[in-house]
């Protein structure tokens, strides 16, 4: 079986943090991606022993080239070689991209919200990239809730995309472990009353794209629904400690 | 395996991919086991080494069993009573 997969060059690569990486791939016969997608990524050890990891897709791209950002998970079975193992020059199998759901289409002009808990941000830098890059008019926020300066992916481009006239994001962060010196704030978890601050209000009928570990997402998406957000609006992608995520 | 180690029915479109030509995971199921109806993203993935077991988010039933091996992809839909799907979606 297994005609979905197809071999991809590794044609860049930077780190965003010291444990994560973006690599930049093209893929043969691809034509562009939605923003929210994935790929499954395969590697075949020299036994023939195989691991397939699913990897939120992080650009906006027209073409046959598509980004991933890999956080490195130190017990890890393919993230480890994705963030320091794979060379500019190599390649890697890849199924995808796929998904239709957890997906922002630039035609949609709904105000939405993007919530980010730690590398949870991949999937929804697509879309923020996407909604700059169609010059959307939908209200775009994010509330990117990370553990430390350090841990933050995409700080100047997300900085940047803030300033973009045409498609402006609001971007707010919530440090939970250290915060910047001089954060108005002190470091701490999320809570229902930054976030009910935060986000836009139910009466402007947003859709959330929420992405980040299992107890983050049941955690955030169940204050929303108590906060009187359509449950339909609300779209969780979680990655655990297993397959999707190592 | 603890009750927190699954996730979204969207990890389920590579491997599903392999076997139908649209999206499955955007697709509407419904529950044999306690009706429920949503798109098959919001069920709950449990992958394993050969695959992956799809289950309900309300009642936790087995919607779905995918099991991959090198040259073939076996899919058990039993738990679903049916699947509406939308044909301009794209796998």
């Amino acid at each position: 079986m297994s005609t979905a997969w197809r071999v991809a060059d590794v044609v860049a690569a930077r780190f965003e943090t010291p444990t994560a990486r973006t690599l930049r791939l093209r893929i043969p016969g691809l034509s562009g991606h939605l923003a929210g997608q994935h790929v499954d990524v395969r590697l075949t050890a020299p036994d023939g022993y195989q691991a397939v990891r699913s990897y939120s897709i992080a650009s906006a791209l027209p073409g046959d080239e598509l980004e991933l950002t890999v956080e490195e998970l130190a017990d890890g079975e393919v993230s480890p070689y994705l963030v320091r193992g794979v060379m500019v020059g190599d390649q890697v199998e890849v199924r995808g991209p796929v998904g239709g759901w957890f997906v922002w289409r630039p035609g949609d002009l709904t105000p939405v919200q993007l919530i980010a808990g730690g590398s949870g941000v991949v999937p929804l830098m697509s879309m923020a990239r996407a909604h700059s890059a169609a010059a959307s008019p939908a209200p775009f926020r994010l509330l990117y809730s990370v553990r430390s300066p350090e841990s933050v992916y995409y700080r100047d481009e997300l900085a940047a995309l803030a300033r973009d006239a045409a498609a402006p994001l609001s971007v707010e962060y919530v440090y939970t472990r250290t915060a910047p010196a001089g954060w108005p704030v002190p470091a701490g978890r999320l809570t229902a009353a930054v976030l009910a601050s935060a986000a836009l209000p139910a009466s402007a009928s947003p859709t959330f794209f929420l992405c980040g570990a299992t107890a983050f997402v049941e955690t955030v998406s169940g204050w929303l629904v108590d906060a009187g957000h359509d449950p339909s609006r609300i779209k969780t992608e979680r990655y655990g400690g297993i397959g999707g995520a190592s | 395996m603890t009750d927190q180690d699954y996730l979204d029915g969207n990890a389920a479109a590579g491997l599903l991919s392999e076997v139908f030509a649209v999206d499955i995971t955007s697709a509407v199921g419904r529950c044999a086991s306690c009706g429920d109806e949503a798109v098959v993203a919001v069920a709950r993935v449990y992958p394993n080494d050969h695959g992956l077991v799809v289950r309900c988010s309300v009642c936790g039933d087995v919607l779905l069993v995918a099991v991959e091996e090198r040259e073939r992809v076996c899919i058990d839909l039993r738990g679903l009573s049916w699947l509406e799907v939308r044909p301009g979606a794209t796998a």
